[in-house]
């Protein structure tokens, strides 16, 4: 049934946040650590496990793969309620500060992609 | 009118499937005829998403966008967090723990390296505006992490209201940024494979960003870097009001 896939993917959902509520809290801080992260891998380590055992029919996947599917569309409707008034009218220093980060950050990506290449080969 | 008018508010959520459903659908053709497939019809949506949103921010002076106009406010669940995270979630299903597992070390190094490049770059930019004491240095850093932490450590560190108000706009100025220029940058710095996908994820930081930006480049690699970003704001909010705001309290007193 299909609900049983809506509810596999709310159970990892509700656990993973909660630990990550929990742990921002244990190391004193008001945030979400990682909740997402968490339920994600939750989830890979339930589906794999659900698979061995043959829980997994096609409509219990079905119910997780629908959201998978709805992906994109929810992106499109959160970029539809970005602030981007804000970005678009703050100062020169607002954009700055927002852009250089991004030029720093992505010169940096191909020296950690090779790091990592190289650990691989050893 | 008001019939129509009060009807679509109260029926928020589904009048949003109906119109990102057609947005989608336009941005589908206007990827086919215009550009011949070679932008893909996703980043054309979400640029979509964004002109509604300055359209709606413009017509209400709100903070959400185009969920700010009453008639659409179902934007304002359909890509507000819980949704938006539960789609998330989602995408694990199908990506490879194997490589997560291997990427593991080094997307936490990304991570650490991605904090404190930005936090760091938003202290350079805030010192060329002309900020010198600590606290407005931290925030605006902060800031430039994302649009979460800003706010969090300037309220932590006491900053007064329109500098937090400029950390928070150059988080947004961030979110925005990643989101239009991921599928443009791909290319350049070998965003193509799971890999990549987690350090650019620890790197850029920003969930809504880091995830629109590679749904618009490679809904695949989507997984992998929201793994990593996901962790982000957590620690920024960690490590900016603390260790980051000591360094700046002995650099500039």
């Amino acid at each position: 049934m299909i609900i049983y896939g809506v509810a596999i993917l709310a159970f990892c959902y509700v656990i993973g946040q909660l630990f990550g509520e929990f742990l921002g809290k244990a190391i004193g801080i008001d945030a979400n650590v990682g909740g997402v992260g968490f339920a994600m891998l939750l989830l890979i380590i339930l589906s794999d496990w659900f698979n061995k055992k043959g829980y997994l029919n096609r409509n219990t996947e079905n119910g997780i793969m629908f959201w998978n599917q709805m992906y994109i569309p929810i992106v499109v409707a959160m970029s539809a309620t970005q602030n981007v008034r804000v970005a678009v009218s703050s100062g020169f220093i607002a954009i700055l500060a927002g852009l250089v980060p991004i030029v720093i950050c992505a010169i940096t990506i191909p020296i950690l992609a090779k790091l990592l290449k190289n650990t691989q080969l050893d | 009118m008001e019939i129509i008018a009060k009807f679509l508010e109260k029926n928020g959520l589904v009048v949003a499937f109906l119109a990102v459903g057609i947005i989608i659908y336009v941005s589908g053709i206007f990827s086919d005829k215009l550009t011949n497939k070679k932008i893909p019809a996703s980043a054309i949506a979400i640029l979509i998403g964004l002109i509604l949103a300055y359209i709606g921010g413009i017509y209400t002076k709100g903070e959400k966008g185009i969920a700010d106009i009453k008639i659409f406010s179902g934007f304002g669940i359909m890509g507000g967090s819980m949704l938006r995270d539960f789609a998330i979630v989602s995408t694990a299903m199908g990506a490879s723990f194997l490589i997560m597992k291997r990427t593991g070390w080094v997307g936490a190094l990304s991570l650490f390296l991605g904090i404190v490049l930005s936090f760091l770059s938003g202290v350079l930019v805030a010192l060329l505006g002309g900020y010198t004491d600590a606290i407005s240095l931290t925030t605006i850093g902060a800031g430039a992490c994302t649009y979460i932490v800003g706010p969090v450590t300037g309220a932590a560190i006491g900053a007064n209201s329109d500098v937090m108000a400029l950390s928070i706009a150059a988080g947004v100025v961030k979110a925005v940024a990643v989101t239009i220029g991921t599928p443009f940058i791909a290319k350049y710095i070998g965003l193509n494979n799971p890999h990549t996908a987690m350090v650019f994820g620890g790197l850029m930081g920003t969930t809504s960003g880091v995830t629109a930006g590679l749904a618009a480049t490679d809904p695949k690699l989507v997984p992998y870097g929201a793994l990593t970003a996901t962790f982000y704001t957590g620690l920024g909010c960690l490590f900016c009001p603390s260790i980051l705001f000591l360094l700046m309290k002995v650099i500039f007193g």
